[in-house]
């Protein structure tokens, strides 16, 4: 596998907040603006569409879909009271964020130890595992999805306790891979110390090694948070056809893509809902994701 | 000190290694073993040698045509999507009022998943399509594009974020040094920035490969195949196969085989092509 060290790391996108002098701009300025200007506003066209028309009358966003709503075409918030009527949006948000803080706490804290024992305990199994481990990022979940699904089922995983579980499991890979290359760069001689004082291996790991693993961690974190909240074919197969356990995306394919309700305005409200989330969470840790996001193209 | 640790395998790796191969080992172990037998669950398997292998590349299945058109959704993109994200990535490194917000603009669809990312592009293009008196089911072609479109509004920026971070590790003295030899713009960037950034390129290359490869949300979200299946990439056809057609669960699970060795074949050329160093446990 192909390490970290050999991945570029992300610029952050706003270290260089900090104001340069402007006659260290150059010639081009002003084209150069213009022109980024023009390309990031295209660039939104596709979510400007879906918010100008998540606010108009579900009958006239096919005749105009461009138009600004007016008097005439503006709903108010009907579509959102419509849409999180018919798709239990609102439940589907609280499994989205129940599965995806569950699965990233999991993950974190239990692969970052596995990582901690793999690495620091070399035996030939150990170095087995690690190369399991790297060997399951590759793998397409097609690969894997029947057996898997069938076995979750099989086992009562098929509830969103279980889905964590299967997180843990199928997307544990990376995260151990991550976490295993930046324990390696960790002296020993720090860990030997705690020892010396009579530190127990939980110890030593809890109080001396984890606080040291901060940056792969929020990097593991965002990560598989990224991936869990999006996710859409293992949470369908495995808890999708439960009334009750529906993900954010799970409904979205139900409301737009089944053969069902048809109300554009309620479909634009809805994928208004859930792209929400992902923008806030990308204001408030946008350095972080930006980082994390480009570190996890090891991943490939 | 790794004496005391190694009897706390059940505490520091038990529950993931157990999870691991609930979720992984044993499925994929079974997913092979499956591929050879005809099955509509796990226990009902019968062994029937490379059948599923034969069936998977006839014509009934639509898996190589699934192939072809990955491919072709894979060539364009890859093309598209790494110019864009380089040329980006070379003007958002110049110095200029705003860059850190046009970077934050590109970057942010990559975090939207393929489901939602997927509808908003079918109902927008669905949309403009009406004015021609066309959906994007109705051609295949139309479907294609949209695709691209789609693909490179997710990936542009994530790639230009890779490449803006290729750039800034060009040495400033290189480029000096080419100004004072008199290289005009487009010749230090021919002949050293791009030579320099080649890493980048080759690791931005390969993830626009792999990641279009796996694409499923995006396709089942866009055009879910239609139509008549011409616009169905291979991890569609796959699921399509296992789920939604009668009967050909094993076929289903051999194009699963076959689509796992394309992509770990990937992989592998692009560990060579990045010539990483070995890794050791």
């Amino acid at each position: 596998m192909s390490t970290s060290t050999s991945t570029p790391t992300a610029a952050p996108a706003t270290t260089a907040r900090a104001a340069k002098p402007s006659r260290h701009y150059g010639a081009g300025t002003p084209f150069l603006v213009a022109l980024m200007t023009v390309l990031s506003l295209i660039w939104l066209v596709p979510l400007a569409f879906i918010l100008i028309n998540s606010f108009k009358g579900k009958f006239f966003i096919s005749g105009a879909p461009f138009a600004l709503p007016d008097g005439e075409t503006f709903a108010g918030l009907d579509n959102y009271i419509t849409g999180l009527q018919l798709s239990g949006f609102a439940r589907a948000i609280g499994w989205s964020l129940f599965i995806t803080v569950g699965s990233v706490a999991v993950i974190v804290l239990l692969t970052a130890m596995t990582a901690y024992y793999i690495t620091r305990v070399k035996t030939w199994w150990t170095s087995l595992l690690y190369y399991l481990f790297a060997f399951s990022m590759v793998a397409p979940f097609q690969m894997v999805m029947f057996p898997t699904v069938k076995i979750a089922d099989m086992l009562g995983l098929a509830t969103p306790w279980g889905m964590i579980l299967l997180y843990l499991g199928f997307g544990g890979g990376l995260s151990v891979f991550l976490f295993a290359g930046f324990i390696k760069s960790i002296p020993l001689e720090i860990e030997e110390a705690a020892y010396m004082d009579g530190c127990s291996p939980l110890q030593t790991y809890f109080r001396i090694v984890m606080p040291l693993l901060m940056p792969t961690t929020v990097t593991v974190a965002i990560l598989n948070a990224m991936w869990v909240w999006n996710d859409f074919l293992l949470p369908n197969l495995v808890i999708g056809q439960d009334e009750r356990y529906k993900t954010i995306p799970i409904v979205i394919q139900m409301l737009i893509g089944s053969n069902g309700n048809r109300d554009m305005g309620a479909q634009m409200a809805m994928l208004v809902l859930a792209i929400i989330p992902i923008v806030v969470f990308y204001l408030f840790g946008q350095k972080h994701i930006v980082e994390g996001v480009a570190a996890g193209a090891v991943k490939g | 000190m790794t004496r005391a640790l190694k009897k706390y395998f059940p505490i520091f790796a038990g529950p993931t290694v157990l999870a691991f191969l609930i979720a992984f080992v044993i499925p994929f172990a079974m997913g092979l073993y499956l591929s050879f037998t005809d099955f509509t669950t796990l226990t009902d398997a019968e062994f029937i040698g490379l059948q599923n292998y034969k069936d998977a590349f006839g014509d009934r299945s639509g898996f190589v045509a699934a192939l072809a058109f990955t491919a072709l959704v894979a060539a364009i993109s890859i093309v598209t999507v790494n110019v864009g994200a380089f040329a980006l990535a070379y003007l958002l490194t110049r110095r200029f009022p705003g860059r850190n917000l046009f970077r934050s603009v590109f970057f942010m669809p990559n975090l939207i998943g393929g489901i939602v990312l997927g509808y908003t592009w079918q109902v927008m293009l669905n949309a403009i399509l009406k004015n021609w008196g066309q959906t994007i089911v109705n051609d295949w072609r139309l479907g294609l594009l949209g695709l691209v479109m789609l693909v490179n509004w997710q990936m542009l920026g994530y790639m230009m974020i890779i490449y803006i971070a290729g750039l800034q590790n060009v040495p400033k003295e290189l480029l000096e040094a080419a100004e004072i030899d008199g290289a005009g713009k487009s010749r230090t960037l021919r002949s050293v920035t791009i030579p320099m950034v080649m890493p980048s390129i080759t690791i931005c290359l390969f993830l626009t490969l792999a990641n279009t490869f796996k694409m499923y949300d995006q396709n089942l979200a866009l055009t879910a195949g239609a139509p008549l299946n011409k616009t169905q990439m291979a991890a569609l056809n796959i699921v399509d196969a296992m789920y939604s057609k009668v009967g050909q669960e094993g076929v289903a699970q051999a194009q699963a085989v076959v689509f796992f060795l394309i992509v770990s074949a990937i992989a592998l050329i692009q560990l060579r092509a990045t010539r990483s160093k070995e890794v050791d446990a």
